[in-house]
Parts: structure tokens; C-alpha cells; sequence
């Protein structure tokens, strides 16, 4: 059976791809019946809470919980000796690379606690009140260690040790333990010829302070066991396949045992693709033989669950005095936390990826420290480099005499240009952001005093993985979709449009679901930008798998060869014995049972050939300099989608990522104590943007379709997070003539910056 | 310790709940009530998710105590929609694609009617600020201040 | 033969190697082939890295064919957050 003839994808006609319908669970959504992780109640349920480190760093000597276990109300009380504990090595868990020795520790301290906030034991009682005072009942006896928090603080020889067995993966000779997990390096060409061919050259160093992903819902989760061993999870996760992989090894449980459901999930960029609470209910309703509930407070949340890295980084460019780049060096060194895995290896990749330079070397080192593990966010490692990057590219422009979108254009990567970490790059949308960044009005408008304007690209990689998809259709003609990528950010809509232009048929015809651990095979989380162009393909492969099967129904309806049948606008017609027949989707649907049986299409792919999404903001800052406060008067957003399926959520993600680095360049940052305890654990101090902190963040998609999807589909979430940092930097150097190396650029920074400058000023004049 | 007996008004409709001194009228909506529709972002007011009105007046409930509601009227997300019919932010909200996750969504809802119950016609600024106190991290806010612009100018019939 | 390019921490691990020439038609014939050529290597190229077969980047795809032609980098696993 023969597909119909593939057309070029810039010339097919889109019915539904490319529309803005309303989003199928927008109506619970609005009306607060959906369900997210702490929404549910199960009878006869127990609320679980965690016992957590007072100290950053201290040896675990004894826990004691007999007087929590002997409190009525009580009915189970763990630590780690209730998970299993074991070996270091990097296994697959579900396609990523994760080390259960440091994860099992993570979820629940063994020798040491690592950071304030560890958590060290946990107890389920009937009511929260009954457990809280449980909690008061464990005596844990440490020995107080010194602490590190900072990565070059940490790299000293006489730094406190966190784990006194890590060798440096990545340097030979192999060196004694230090704090240093790893080293990485990418290198193209030679740079030290580089930069000798180079008029002009730049070296700068920065430093970026961890910021956490924000999102507004707390972990929670709802963990049932039987007496036979099998378990429901409820949980608000980016990936209910992961969180059922990391828990089976945890507690040591066949997958087939364990049934995750997503809850709808309130946010996640990345920090939800780990585990925390969900092991921890697990083993306690194991004990209990209870349903277990347990949700973080928002203390907790900062406490005890991953930001993204902190870094302290150095870069150097060069240039000929034509503006072409010629050499392009990065050191990047990221805080990975309590447990090795920073992103600092996609920093690397990301650091000089917008460019096209034959000359580059860029290492990066993976350093521990006494604070929570990073987890993933948004673009992990990429926003933090690209910062850095930018900002010297601005310098350089600056020194050249160049317009910065015209230094970036003459150095653009483009479809054949070699990437830092290896191959070549096939169609992307660099130039096209670049120069629509330049004809945009945004890229003209007057300035006043104080005012400045600021550019900068930004590249992230996006990623394809394990998906599956299944489309089941209904006697009456209707569709139900089940997907297995939980939704952060309306993809149920694209992925029934995707399914609804595929069949033919009305998007309100199509009702998609997300299914939990035992409805689908294996899907990869919901991160890496990978929904709507993987769970995209696997739906329009279930959605031609299904047109093949209506079109042989409807062969044998009519007996002709299914050859002669045709699909199209939902309607299977050919001309049978000279006379033109047509069947509808309903009419097959009507008679399925019939004339074979029910009729659902499904796809289970590993989805390759995801493209990178480029992209350029523009953005206009004022800066009060009585105050020290930088005002975003004006931003604008420009990036390639390959195809926009639902042009309003690509401009949500446009606009939601670049908001979320307006906060990390102006005022987020986590604030330690002496002692190594987290001064800002909630919202009040831990400053993200609020909505009278923005203006309007317009946007322009620009659509160079990816060959490899059959839509054109290019993932767009993560790559609005990488520019802002530097382009507001350098809009606040245009407004001031200050470049800020470090963020965040908050109120006292800046003022201190520009006294210090001013002082500097009339001292010179004196 | 003896649980309080409260009587009050939840969405128009009469309601009874015991609850301990120290619970908060969340708690006793999500947890003694059922009713999940407001969210617990931070359990200290800085965030809005809990957002309700306490005899007209925008409150978040994570700062008012369950027993504070007695004889009061409340008004929750719950209790926004007539029937089947959605209030015009709500379908602004829905046609503006002005939520992404939706966990903030009921929050800014409640917030926003109580903004248009006062002021009807309010600029884009006002609107940023009176909604300063519901944090947003998914959308940027751009789209959620164009459907509450939206539905203020539907709601006035212009 | 499929010319194969090895940078940063593998090209470490790989004695200083760079570029090797290897007769191999699909992923999974690689990994075996650079296991067994660097037994240094083989723990670290399970999982950890992507394959960059003449520009197209595979993850996870032991059949992905590679080409009499083709130029082949490894390139780090990226998952995204």
C-alpha cells in the first residue's frame, strides 16, 4: 500500500496547522476542575513529610526514630535504609544517563547530608499535624563538616571534600580526589593561529548565581501500594515513564508493578524530570499499606529540589578588522551541586554554536558543592555560556565599529557550517531571525537618555527520543488520542491538529488524552522541546497508520484494490465499477466491527533528526541611576519554529522563556548564610518578574522548515531562555556605558557600579 | 484540641466545615472542602494561586484562617462560571491562549473579576499592577494582560 | 570506509586518536568497533553520546546505517530540560 506522494512542505496547503483553535482541556482548566499533583484524595490516606539537614555539610552519625515510630497517628517512618542503596555507575534509565549511587542519596541522605535542605529521614501519619510533630521526634546526630558553595572556592586544594572518592573523569594523569567531577573539551582547528590572525581580541570574565526553574506548583504526589507488591503513583512530573524507571530501581520493583499517572503538571522547565517526593511515598505507603500523600512547601521547593547552575566562566574572541570572527575560547566551570551532572557539557556545545568559526576550543568542568543538585532548566547549560558569549560579541562589534546584528550576519552559522562539538548543521534559521531583527521597527526607534538597546542569538539543540502515540477511533466517527508526553504548555491542541489534518477530519472530532505508565509504550519526558515535534510524529504516524486501514476497509466494502482508494478531507472515495463511491470517516467507523474489527492507529518511534531553533531578541532597558534599577521599556522576540503548528503557544513559549530570563539577568539568585543556609526560600526574596516588571514581549516566528519531521516541526521551548541575559547586558552597556560581567544585574549591584564609576569619574577629573 | 465549627457562604451556596485553629481557609478549601480550584503556590501570600474574595474583597486564602470565614461570604474559581457559561474572562483567557500550564490560571481569574468589579475600564498598566500579586511563570504575562484588556472592553459592551 | 572523528574527552580516552577510518555499517557496529579498538572507551559510549552521521544527528539508534561514505562524529547526549 503506497502513501500518497509526499509534498514539499513549504508548498502544502495547511488546513489546520498553522490555526489557533482552543486548547481541549482549557475549559478545566479555566474553571479549576483540572487536576494537578496535590489535587487528589484518596480514602484512607496518610500525609507523608520530610525530615530534612540543618546543615550544608555534615557526616550522618546516627538517626533514631523509635519515639516517631511510637507517636499514635503514626504509621510509618523511613530513611535510607528503606531504598536501595546502589552502585555508581552510569546506567540508561529510560534513555538518560543517571547515576542511582548519587541519585538514591539525593532522594534520601546516606553517610552525609550535602546541603541545608537534604533530606534525611521521612514519616506518614494520619493527619499533617500528627507528622510534623513526628518529625520533632527524630533524633539525628551529625558531625558538622565545613562547607563549599562556590566553584573556585571549591577547586582549592584545601576545600572540603564532599565525595572522598571523586577522580576527575577527563584529566590524565588521573589527579587525587577533589571536587572536580568532570573535565570536557571541544576544539576545532588551531587557536592559537586563530588569534593570531586576529586584529582585535576580547576576554571577559562572569560569573552567574544559580536561579531556579520558578515554577508556581510544588512537587506533590499521591503513592498507593498493595499487599502484593504493586503500586499506583499519582504525580506531577514532566515524564511518567522516567519517574516509573527511577522508582522500580529505588525500591527495587518490576516496572510492570508500578503505574504512574501524570497529573496535570504546574511547570516544570526541566525541574520536574527528577524525582524527589515520589520514591519517598512510595516506601512509606509500602510500610503503611496505605495511600500516601506528600507535597513540598514552597521552602522545601528551594531548599531541596534543583536550580540550574551557577558558573563562573571566561571567554575570549577575535576578530580581523572586517568583523570576521577568527578564534572563539571558552572556560566554563558550572556548580553540578551536591552530586556531579551540571549541564556544563551542552554549555560547551551551546557556548559558540550561533557561529560559524574554524578556529574554537571551549572546556568545561563539572564541580560539586553544598547545595541542592541542579536539575534541568530550560536549555540546561545553554543560557548560562550563550550569556557570557554574547556579551563579548557585543564587545567586539563595539570595538570594530559594527552594527551588532550586522557582526553576527557576517558570522552566522548556516545549513553546512561545522558545529564546536562536531558535525555539520543542516537548514537552520539563524540569518532569517537575524535579519528580520533588523528590519524590524523595534531595531529603529528612538532612545532617550539612560535608555540603551540591547542584541544577542541564541541556539538550542531541541531533542527527539521514545515515543508513542495511539489513535482509537469511536464508532461514531470520533477519535480519542492518547499521548504519553504529559502537557506543560497546551501540546494536546497541536497534537490533534497534527491528527486532525492528517484524517481529515473537524479538530473537535479528535479528543487527545495523556496516558499514564500502562496505557502506551515508552515515552521520553516532555523537556528538550520534543513534544510537539516527537509525540507530533508519532501522532501523524498513527494517523497515516489509521488512513491505511480505512482505505483497505473501504477496498473491501467496495472490492476494489486498495490502490484505487483514496483519503482525502476525510472521505474515502473511488470510482467503482464507473460509478464514484465515497465512505466517511463515520460511515467506516459505523461498520468496523464487521468488516475486521476495531480500527486504531498507532506509532512507537525513537524519533530522530530534531533541529536546532535559532533565535535573536531585541530588547530596550532604561536604567535609573538614583536606583539602580533596570526597566525592560520594550522586547521583541524573533525565532525559527520550522512550522508553527499553534502560532499562539509558539509566541506563549517565545514569551515565557524570554520573561524567565529577564529575572535571571535583573534579579534572581539564591542568597547562602555563612553557615550555608538559604537566606530567600520563597517568592518574596526570591524575586522572579511580576507582571508590572514587563512590558509586552512581541514576537516575529520565522519558519525554516526541519526536512526531518513531516510537518517541518522544529521544537521552540528552550531556545527563548538563552538570549536575554546577554541581551539585556548589552542594552544596560548602550544605556550606561557599564558592562555588567556578573548577574544578576539587580538594584544594588548596579548602583554600586555606577557610584564606583562616577567616583572613578571625578577622581579622574580632580 | 477541639476542632471549631464554621458557618458560611461558598459561591452563594450555605456551607458548614470543622477545622483546627491553625488551618488556613486553603486548607480547609482543598483539604476539608474538596474544592481544588485554588492552588498553594508558597503558603505566604506572595504569589496569588490562593487567590479568593472574602465579602468582595480580593484575599489570598493561604493568609486568612479557616475560622475567619465565619459568617462571611467567599467567593472562589469554583463559582465564576454560571452554569455552562463562561464569565468573558474565563473565554478571554481561552481565545487569547493566556494559559500554558493553567496552575495560576484560577488565581488571575479571581484576581482579574475583582479588578473589573471595580474599575471597568482599566489601562494596561493598572491592570499590570493590580495583577502584580499573581506570579505567572509560563506566560510571560503578555497574553494574560491581552484577555483581561479584552474581556474588560466585551464586558462593557464596546 | 566510514570516516570517524573523535574530539575532546573520547580523543583523550582514545590514546590521542582523532580520526580513524573504520569499516562499519550501522551505529551499533561502531560502538562495538571503538570498544574493542579502545577498551578505555567502551564504558563511556554506552548511552552518553549521540551519533553525527554526515550532519544527522541520531540518539539511541544502534540500526542507523552508515554509509561506505559517510563522516561520523559522537557527539554528547543532550536531553533538555
Amino acid at each position: 500500500m503506497n502513501d500518497p506522494k509526499p509534498i514539499g512542505l513549504t508548498e502544502r496547503q495547511w488546513k489546520v496547522v498553522g490555526t489557533t483553535p482552543l486548547r481541549p482541556d482549557g475549559v478545566d482548566k479555566v474553571t479549576g476542575r483540572a487536576q494537578f499533583g496535590a489535587d487528589m484524595h484518596l480514602p484512607n490516606m496518610l500525609i507523608g513529610l520530610v525530615l530534612r539537614s540543618p546543615h550544608a555539610h555534615a557526616r550522618i552519625k546516627s538517626i533514631d526514630t523509635s519515639k516517631a515510630q511510637a507517636l499514635p497517628g503514626v504509621k510509618a517512618v523511613i530513611t535510607s535504609a528503606d531504598l536501595c542503596d546502589l552502585p555508581s555507575e552510569f546506567v540508561p534509565a529510560g534513555e538518560m544517563m543517571v547515576n542511582y549511587r548519587d541519585m538514591t542519596r539525593n532522594v534520601m541522605a546516606r553517610e552525609k547530608a550535602l546541603y541545608e535542605g537534604h533530606a534525611v529521614a521521612a514519616v506518614a501519619a494520619i493527619n499533617e499535624a500528627v507528622a510534623a510533630q513526628a518529625l520533632t521526634l527524630i533524633d539525628v546526630q551529625y558531625e558538622v563538616l565545613p562547607h563549599v558553595l562556590d566553584v573556585d572556592e571549591a577547586m582549592k586544594p584545601d576545600a572540603p571534600l564532599l565525595h572522598d572518592d571523586m577522580i576527575t573523569i577527563g584529566v590524565e594523569p588521573k589527579p587525587k580526589p577533589s571536587n572536580v567531577a568532570k573535565r570536557v573539551e571541544f576544539a576545532l582547528g588551531d587557536i592559537a593561529a586563530g588569534f593570531a590572525q586576529a586584529d582585535v581580541i576580547v576576554e571577559r570574565e562572569f560569573l552567574t548565581r544559580p536561579v531556579h526553574q520558578g515554577y508556581i506548583e510544588p512537587h506533590a504526589c499521591v503513592a498507593s501500594f498493595s499487599e502484593d507488591g504493586h503500586a499506583e503513583l499519582w504525580c506531577t512530573t514532566q515524564g511518567q515513564f522516567i519517574v516509573r524507571s527511577f522508582c522500580a530501581k529505588l525500591l527495587g520493583m518490576e516496572l510492570s508493578k508500578l503505574r504512574v499517572t501524570p497529573s496535570e503538571i504546574g511547570g516544570g522547565f526541566g525541574g520536574k524530570t527528577v524525582v524527589y517526593l515520589e520514591p519517598l511515598a512510595l516506601a512509606l505507603s509500602r510500610k503503611a499499606c496505605k495511600p500516601v500523600k506528600m507535597v513540598m512547601s514552597r521552602t522545601e521547593v528551594f531548599r531541596a529540589t534543583g536550580p540550574t547552575s551557577g558558573a563562573r566562566m571566561r571567554v575570549k574572541i577575535g576578530a580581523t578588522r572586517a568583523g570576521r570572527i577568527t578564534a572563539g575560547e571558552a572556560l566554563l566551570k558550572y556548580q553540578a551541586g551536591a552530586f556531579q551532572g551540571s549541564p556544563v557539557q551542552p554549555g560547551c556545545m551551546c557556548a559558540f554554536a550561533p557561529y560559524d568559526l574554524e578556529n574554537v576550543k571551549v572546556v568545561g568542568l563539572d564541580i560539586v558543592c553544598n547545595r541542592p543538585k541542579v536539575a534541568a532548566y530550560r536549555a540546561p547549560g545553554g543560557p548560562i555560556a550563550e550569556f557570557a558569549v554574547e556579551s563579548v560579541i557585543d564587545e567586539l562589534a563595539k570595538q570594530l565599529k559594527l552594527d551588532p546584528v550586522e557582526f553576527r550576519l557576517k558570522n552566522a552559522a548556516k545549513e553546512g557550517t561545522r558545529a564546536a562539538y562536531g558535525p555539520k548543521f543542516g537548514p537552520i534559521g539563524l540569518v532569517q531571525t537575524l535579519e528580520a531583527a533588523r528590519a524590524h521597527p523595534h531595531y529603529r526607534a528612538p532612545l532617550k537618555p539612560n535608555q540603551g538597546r540591547g542584541v544577542a542569538s541564541g541556539f538550542w539543540f531541541n531533542v527527539g527520543g521514545d515515543t508513542c502515540a495511539t489513535l482509537n477511533l469511536s464508532e461514531d466517527g470520533t477519535v480519542s488520542l492518547v499521548a504519553g508526553t504529559p502537557d506543560i504548555g497546551g501540546s494536546r491542541a497541536s497534537l490533534a491538529m497534527m491528527a486532525s489534518e492528517e484524517l481529515g477530519i473537524a479538530y473537535e472530532k479528535i479528543r487527545p488524552m495523556i496516558g499514564d505508565t500502562s496505557a502506551l509504550g515508552f515515552n521520553f519526558l516532555t523537556g528538550g522541546s520534543r513534544v510537539t515535534f516527537s509525540s507530533g510524529m508519532a501522532v501523524v504516524e498513527a494517523a497515516r497508520d489509521m488512513v491505511r486501514q480505512l482505505r483497505a476497509r473501504a477496498a473491501k466494502i467496495w472490492e476494489v484494490p486498495v490502490d484505487e482508494v483514496t483519503w482525502e478531507e476525510g472521505v474515502a472515495r473511488a470510482t467503482v465499477g464507473g460509478v464514484p463511491k465515497s465512505l466517511t470517516l463515520a460511515d467506516i467507523a459505523k461498520t468496523a466491527g464487521k468488516t475486521g474489527g476495531p480500527i486504531v492507529g498507532s506509532a512507537a518511534i525513537n524519533a530522530q533528526g530534531a533541529g536546532p531553533s535559532l533565535a535573536t531578541h531585541v530588547v530596550d532597558v532604561e536604567v535609573d541611576v538614583e536606583t539602580g534599577k533596570v526597566t525592560v521599556l520594550r522586547y521583541t522576540a524573533i525565532q525559527d519554529a520550522g512550522k508553527a503548528v499553534h502560532p499562539a503557544y509558539v509566541e506563549g513559549q517565545m514569551q515565557g522563556g524570554a520573561v524567565q530570563g529577564i529575572g535571571w539577568a535583573l534579579n534572581e539568585e539564591y542568597i547562602y548564610d555563612d553557615k550555608g543556609r538559604l537566606e530567600n526560600p520563597g517568592f518574596l526574596d526570591y524575586r522572579v518578574p511580576v507582571c508590572s516588571d514587563v512590558p509586552m514581549i512581541d514576537t516575529v516566528i520565522v519558519e525554516v522548515p526541519n526536512p526531518r519531521h513531516p510537518y517541518g516541526v522544529r521544537g521552540v521551548g528552550e531556545t527563548p531562555i538563552v538570549p536575554p541575559m546577554a541581551a539585556i547586558a548589552n542594552a544596560v552597556a548602550n544605556a550606561i556605558g557599564i558592562r555588567f560581567t556578573e548577574l544578576p544585574m539587580s538594584p544594588p549591584r548596579v548602583l554600586e557600579a555606577i557610584d564606583a564609576k562616577q567616583a572613578a569619574q571625578s577622581k579622574a577629573a580632580a | 484540641m477541639a476542632k471549631h465549627h464554621v458557618t458560611t457562604t461558598i459561591n452563594g451556596d450555605p456551607v458548614e466545615f470543622l477545622c483546627s485553629t491553625e488551618q488556613t481557609l486553603l486548607d480547609v478549601l482543598r483539604d476539608v472542602l474538596y474544592l481544588t480550584g485554588s492552588k498553594e503556590g508558597c503558603a505566604s501570600g506572595d504569589c496569588g494561586a490562593c487567590s479568593v474574595t472574602l465579602d468582595g474583597r480580593l484575599v489570598c486564602a493561604c493568609l486568612v484562617l479557616g475560622v475567619e470565614a465565619q459568617g462571611r461570604r467567599i467567593e472562589t474559581i469554583e463559582g465564576m462560571a454560571k452554569g455552562d457559561v463562561l464569565h468573558p474572562l474565563q473565554q478571554k483567557f481561552l481565545e487569547h491562549a493566556a494559559l500554558q500550564c493553567g496552575i495560576c490560571t484560577p488565581g488571575f481569574l479571581v484576581a482579574a473579576k475583582a479588578l473589573l468589579d471595580r474599575n471597568p475600564d482599566p489601562t494596561e498598566t493598572e491592570v499590570r499592577y493590580w495583577l502584580a500579586g499573581n506570579l505567572c511563570r509560563c506566560t510571560g504575562y503578555d497574553k494574560i494582560v491581552r484577555a483581561v484588556l479584552d474581556a474588560a472592553a466585551d464586558m462593557r459592551g464596546s | 570506509m566510514a570516516r570517524v572523528i573523535l574530539s575532546g574527552t573520547l580523543k583523550q580516552l582514545a590514546g590521542g586518536a582523532s580520526e580513524l577510518e573504520l569499516d562499519v555499517r550501522d551505529v551499533r557496529q561502531l560502538l562495538r568497533a571503538l570498544g574493542e579498538r579502545f577498551p578505555e572507551l567502551a564504558p563511556h559510549l554506552e548511552g552518553g553520546y549521540a551519533i553525527a552521521i554526515d550532519g544527522e544527528i541520531f540518539q539511541d539508534a544502534w540500526f542507523a546505517p552508515i554509509g561506505p561514505d559517510s563522516e561520523v562524529h559522537l557527539v554528547p547526549a543532550i536531553r533538555g530540560g
